[in-house]
């Protein structure tokens, strides 16, 4: 018998669509608030103490954090190669700028600290901005343009074309229901920053991060309802159209794709999923009361639920699509036909079973070394904060 | 002068990889060589020791970053930039990449945060313990990205699916347990220990030259020598392993290494100098050493080592193999299940060659209807550059000697001279600290470029691999990486230098007085005149 015919490929691909979505939503859970934090930096923390007590209270974690990002394209990259292959290429420019950001961001960290020059550390108090806040925009911006699908097809011998010129394509993502899920994703990861500091800074800083925190909640939750209404009413759905054997070869060209309806459908289908924007609401609801109440660890876990039902309500509308393309919708890319082998999904999934429980073991430890809030006295007394 | 799409995207990505590794191989080295200070910190209890592991810790520390932060564009390059490659073998490519990010960075990036914000918060076991997870995830990060790298080099343990058009992982044992990765595993890595030990030699013989921290400085170059020197020899070793597995994994390489033009009779002599010139396929004023090469490359006296005429020669089969699977491919494709089995069976025997025919398209639109003169194009682009790769070779081995030399002299200096050492060496060591990068990025070198005109040997030209970008989307990222880069590396090293002069600056009262009564104790118990204190 053979190992990894143990789990059917079909299983294999729901559950690395699972994983996907875990994933995708560690780094909102984790690096979120580190990007929270970066893009608030410049409006909560004024004086030098003061932005070295908010960049202290992810000082010691934001690079594990960073690694769900990694994971998460080596992840798509493994388990689902032609939407590595195409969303990469086709984003081109706009992953340019995440790159750019992302780099930025941990230079800036450790740099700022090692010299005394006020400009310096300015310069890179704007590094950690963009850092934070650019991704933060165009990881909203690339889902809002997946949910209206993106202009691509697959030749015969399945290589991607992505349709338009090189600044065609950036600007072309920025369309306004993009920018719309832009805002959403930008004011969620706010919020969480804010509840992060509200739990691990003290003082002015945690006063303002709660103000900010509390707009920035009404936002996200004005947002998410805005483009929950445009997709009833503005956004064509995608569905198959022709049988697609859940145990097929992955090519995307086997099967054909239609545009129509509404990706809206799904709730009638499936109920239960109705659960996730549910959850999306009362997060951010209790979160907002928990940020103006001063409460700490339970604002931090309603802010949790928020993200996490906020990024599995995008999945779940959209399955079995991962992505759609709006000019050629046959190349749209789904669960059953755009994974990996059964093999290679199979010893991902048993890498994965091993790791990921000590990953998430090591990284609870990490965190309760450091429990307990940042002080002023922390990062002017010890020679090892940044 | 204009360039094309594929030759942009080449460029960008040996930029940005080349970059990447000015960083990763002092991340790898450096991490060991901190933990092993902290080591002797914990069972000796001296203070010096502390101030050592955190002094070196800073430096590792403003390295790090940019080697975490350059790697993000590496893993994201291959979707943005090599889009068709990413198809074509992300079923076996991505898995080591996700494997590494599972097993080795989490663990290395968690724990790092905790090494420089622990010291406080943790006892000292604890620490010393998040110390190694550092070095140990660091470390296993390198084996799986050369795991992924070496598969590209030598790609076993998959098969072309012609109903997904891509390559497909047969065997996930045959990817990790490759001769080649395995090999370019250890000889990467302490190729990195030997970049971190003549960096801590370097600085440390600066100081000394200085005549500042001379107890920080002595104890690092013991521990730099020594650890120096067996990394260096291991260099070599594995090197030459790798020269023996190339013998039959990547012959084309190995003849391009040697610019051996025609097979000669075994055993072959190796040439140690000379002027490679493609254009007339001949290597003039040779200087060869009879028999060496037949050693290195088979291990024997008696077997023979194919040169690029014989191979080119082999290489067009290949391409008329190749091209019988490509014309079977297209068939299965337009009729699927009603394929004939006659169609089928053709394309099993000649599916190992599907990316012979491959290389045509640079020529023709459907490689069956190539001509002869195409054909024998063809096998000539699967010579690489041999200027190129014969020099790149030779200074690389060079300075892989050089570094022998150093390190074994500072290891007999420093364990049987009293940490004497001449300032003629001082000097030689600290203007020897850039070697390394130099060797290790050639070495890059001979590896990546010597395999061109491939991404995966045998399987997918490079000229096809690309993303069908636009030149002007390549344009914008090279410029902006090359400004960007060139920016963070002027910070890096200015930050370097600050540091390294200003010194070791934390615990300094404490080691101080510590260090005072060390020396009262020397000077006390045996009688013999100890080594000199800084103080006199």
């Amino acid at each position: 018998m053979i190992l990894h015919e143990l789990i059917s490929l079909d299983l294999l691909r729901l559950v690395w669509w699972l994983l996907l979505g875990v994933l995708l939503t560690g780094f909102a859970l984790t690096d979120g608030f580190d990007m929270g934090v970066g893009a608030l930096l410049p409006f909560v923390a004024r004086t030098d103490t003061e932005r070295r007590i908010a960049i202290n209270t992810i000082g010691p974690v934001w690079e594990g954090n960073q690694v769900w990002f990694i994971l998460g394209g080596g992840a798509i990259f493994a388990a689902w190669p032609p939407l590595y292959a195409v969303s990469f290429s086709g984003f081109y420019l706009a992953m340019f700028l995440v790159l750019a950001a992302l780099i930025l961001r941990p230079v800036g960290f450790k740099y700022r600290s090692k010299r005394e020059s006020a400009a310096w550390r300015s310069g890179w108090d704007w590094a950690l901005f963009v850092g934070g806040a650019v991704p933060a925009l165009l990881f909203g911006v690339a889902v809002g343009n997946v949910l209206q699908g993106v202009p691509f097809h697959l030749t015969n011998a399945l290589m991607p074309i992505y349709e338009g010129g090189a600044l065609g394509k950036l600007f072309g993502l920025l369309n306004p229901f993009g920018l719309l899920a832009g805002v959403v994703s930008l004011s969620m990861l706010l919020m969480h920053g804010a509840a992060w500091l509200g739990l691990k800074a003290e003082g002015p800083v945690a006063a303002r991060a709660r103000r900010f925190g509390t707009v920035a909640g009404i936002v996200a939750a004005a947002g998410y309802a805005l483009a929950g209404l445009w997709l009833a009413f503005g956004i064509e759905g995608y569905r198959i159209t022709s049988d697609v054997p859940a145990n097929g070869p992955s090519n995307p060209l086997y099967s054909t794709v239609e545009r129509g309806g509404s990706w809206l459908m799904a709730y009638a289908d499936r109920p239960w999923i109705a659960l996730a924007p549910l959850c999306a609401f009362l997060g951010i609801a209790m979160a907002v009361r928990g940020l103006r109440a001063g409460r700490e660890v339970t604002t931090f876990l309603w802010s949790k639920l928020a993200i996490v039902g906020i990024v599995s309500s995008v999945g779940l509308t959209m399955f079995p699509f991962i992505l759609p393309s709006s000019s050629a919708p046959d190349s749209s890319l789904t669960v059953w036909d755009a994974s990996s082998s059964q093999t290679t999904l199979f010893v991902m999934l048993v890498a994965t079973a091993i790791f990921m429980p000590l990953i998430l073991a090591y990284t609870a430890w990490v965190y309760k070394v450091l429990w307990g809030k940042v002080t002023e006295e922390d990062v002017t007394g010890s020679g090892h904060s940044y | 002068m204009e360039f094309d799409l594929v030759e942009l995207s080449r460029f960008q990505f040996a930029m940005t990889a080349m970059y990447h590794f000015l960083f990763v191989p002092l991340t790898l080295g450096l991490s060991i060589l901190v933990a092993i200070m902290e080591t002797v910190y914990v069972m000796t209890n001296r203070p010096i020791w502390r101030q050592m592991t955190k002094f070196w810790g800073t430096l590792f520390g403003i390295n790090f970053v940019l080697g975490v932060a350059t790697g993000i564009t590496m893993e994201f390059q291959f979707g943005m930039n090599w889009a068709y490659y990413s198809h074509y073998v992300g079923d076996v490519f991505g898995a080591p990449l996700a494997i590494e990010g599972l097993m080795a960075f989490f663990m290395e990036a968690t724990f790092v945060g905790l090494f420089f914000f622990g010291w406080d918060k943790l006892s000292k076991v604890a620490h010393l313990i998040v110390a190694w997870l550092v070095a140990i995830g660091s470390n296993f990060s390198a084996l799986w990205i050369l795991i992924a790298s070496g598969w590209m080099v030598h790609p076993v343990g998959a098969a072309f699916n012609p109903d997904t058009m891509r390559m497909e992982m047969t065997s996930f044992m045959e990817v990790v347990f490759n001769e080649v990765a395995q090999a370019k595993f250890v000889h990467t890595v302490s190729a990195g220990y030997v970049t971190a030990s003549l960096f801590v030699l370097g600085v440390s013989a600066w100081y000394l030259l200085k005549g500042r921290h001379i107890d920080l400085a002595r104890r690092s170059v013991a521990v730099a020598s020594a650890f120096g020197l067996a990394s260096a020899l291991s260099v070599v070793v594995l090197g030459d392993e790798s020269g023996y597995s190339a013998g039959h994994t990547q012959k084309m390489k190995l003849a391009a290494i040697e610019a051996m033009w025609e097979t000669h009779e075994a055993p072959a002599s190796f040439t140690l100098l000379g002027l490679p010139n493609q254009a007339e396929r001949t290597t003039e004023y040779a200087i060869e050493i009879p028999w060496v090469m037949g050693i290195i490359g088979t291990r024997s006296l008696t077997q023979e080592i194919p040169g690029i005429a014989e191979l080119v020669e082999e290489a067009e089969v290949m391409v008329r193999s190749g091209i019988l699977a490509y014309d079977a491919l297209q068939t299965m494709q337009e009729m699927r299940d009603e394929t004939p089995e006659a169609v089928r069976l053709s394309f099993d025997q000649h599916s190992e060659d599907l990316g012979y025919a491959l290389l045509l398209l640079s020529y023709v639109d459907d490689p069956r209807e190539a001509t002869d003169e195409q054909i024998q194009a063809a096998a000539w682009d699967t010579v690489p550059n041999v200027w190129v790769i014969f020099w790149a070779f030779r200074i690389m081995v060079g300075l892989g000697f050089a570094f022998i030399g150093l390190t074994a002299y500072f290891f007999w200096r420093a364990s049987f001279r009293q940490m004497q050492f001449p300032r003629w060496a001082l000097r030689l060591a600290v203007v020897m600290i850039p070697a390394p990068w130099i060797a290790a990025e050639l070495g890059w070198i001979v590896a990546e470029y010597g395999r061109q005109p491939w991404t995966v040997d045998g399987v997918l030209p490079t000229a096809l691999s690309v993303s069908q970008l636009t030149v002007t989307d390549v344009w914008i990222t090279i410029i902006g990486f090359v400004l960007f880069y060139t920016v963070l590396f002027v910070i890096e090293v200015a930050l370097m230098l600050k540091y390294i002069k200003k010194g070791p600056h934390e615990d300094v009262e404490e080691t101080e007085r510590w260090m005072q009564r060390h020396y009262h104790r020397l000077r006390t118990t045996d009688g013999k005149t100890p080594l000199a204190s800084p103080a006199e």
